[in-house]
């Protein structure tokens, strides 16, 4: 059975507009709208739903699978 | 996830616009939604009202998720690029302010009330059932048709972006949160 890489979700902080749905729908908490300006992910809580992704209406979160 | 008193705030939203429709006055109310999310980015520095108080935002998000009204598409990159995020934001100021002298001519006497909400800057639509004459000035009205239409004019807006886009699409371009976002990149700066 293969193992299935961990991902993580990533911000293009540039673009983010800090509406905070991403941080309305994580499971566990693993992403806030930092000082207004943009989503920060915690990268040790992250369990690469995808949630946060298929939610921000930007577009600019990402899955990326985590290097070992 | 547990549910919190803010996250019926949708309820507030449909009830402002359902208040404008039989009576204009009720319109002023609306100021709070403009006033709270400034006051928060400029207190605290958070964007507190987007990510938590926004009615507008839970009723797109409600009729594009639950509901399913929503085709759930990325957004094109140009709109939410700043160029259009920024240009939206003045575009948004310069008709606001129109609609602010439009509220002072008639405050001036120079103009008649017109009972009228406009819709995208452009349409006229029939709105005399809501206003019955009151002891205040005709310019009160004037400023209560002028914000309706402004309310009513982006909500229609964030409706079609929300069906074509993702539910909360309007989030994206919104005029009051680039504001916020920008007042709080600046006390950030600051601090």
């Amino acid at each position: 059975m293969g193992t299935r890489k961990k991902r993580r979700a990533v911000v293009d902080a540039g673009a983010c507009v800090a509406c905070g749905c991403c941080a309305k729908v994580c499971p566990v908490s693993a992403i806030e709208v930092w000082r207004g300006i943009r989503a920060v992910v915690n990268g040790e809580m992250c369990v690469g739903c995808g949630r946060c992704e298929r939610e921000c209406p930007a577009s600019v979160i990402e899955l990326q699978e985590v290097q070992p | 996830m547990k549910k919190r008193w803010y996250d019926y705030l949708w309820i507030v939203e449909l009830t402002y616009l359902a208040l404008g429709f039989f009576n204009i006055l009720f319109a002023w109310l609306g100021l709070l939604f403009f006033f709270i999310p400034l006051i928060i980015s400029a207190v605290r520095g958070t964007k507190g009202y987007c990510n938590h108080y926004c009615g507008r935002g839970q009723v797109f998000g409600l009729l594009g998720g639950r509901f399913g009204l929503s085709r759930k598409k990325d957004i094109p990159k140009w709109m939410r690029s700043k160029w259009f995020r920024y240009g939206f934001l003045i575009f948004f100021f310069i008709m606001f302010f129109q609609m602010l002298w439009n509220t002072y001519l008639v405050f001036a006497g120079v103009q008649d009330l017109r009972q009228a909400v406009t819709l995208l800057w452009t349409f006229k639509l029939p709105w005399h059932w809501a206003y019955h004459g009151t002891l205040l000035h005709p310019g009160v009205a004037q400023f209560a048709f002028g914000f309706y239409s402004v309310m009513l004019t982006s909500t229609v807006l964030g409706l079609v972006t929300m069906v074509l886009f993702k539910p909360r699409s309007w989030c994206v371009y919104c005029p009051m949160g680039t504001m916020t976002q920008l007042i709080c990149k600046a006390r950030s700066g600051k601090g």
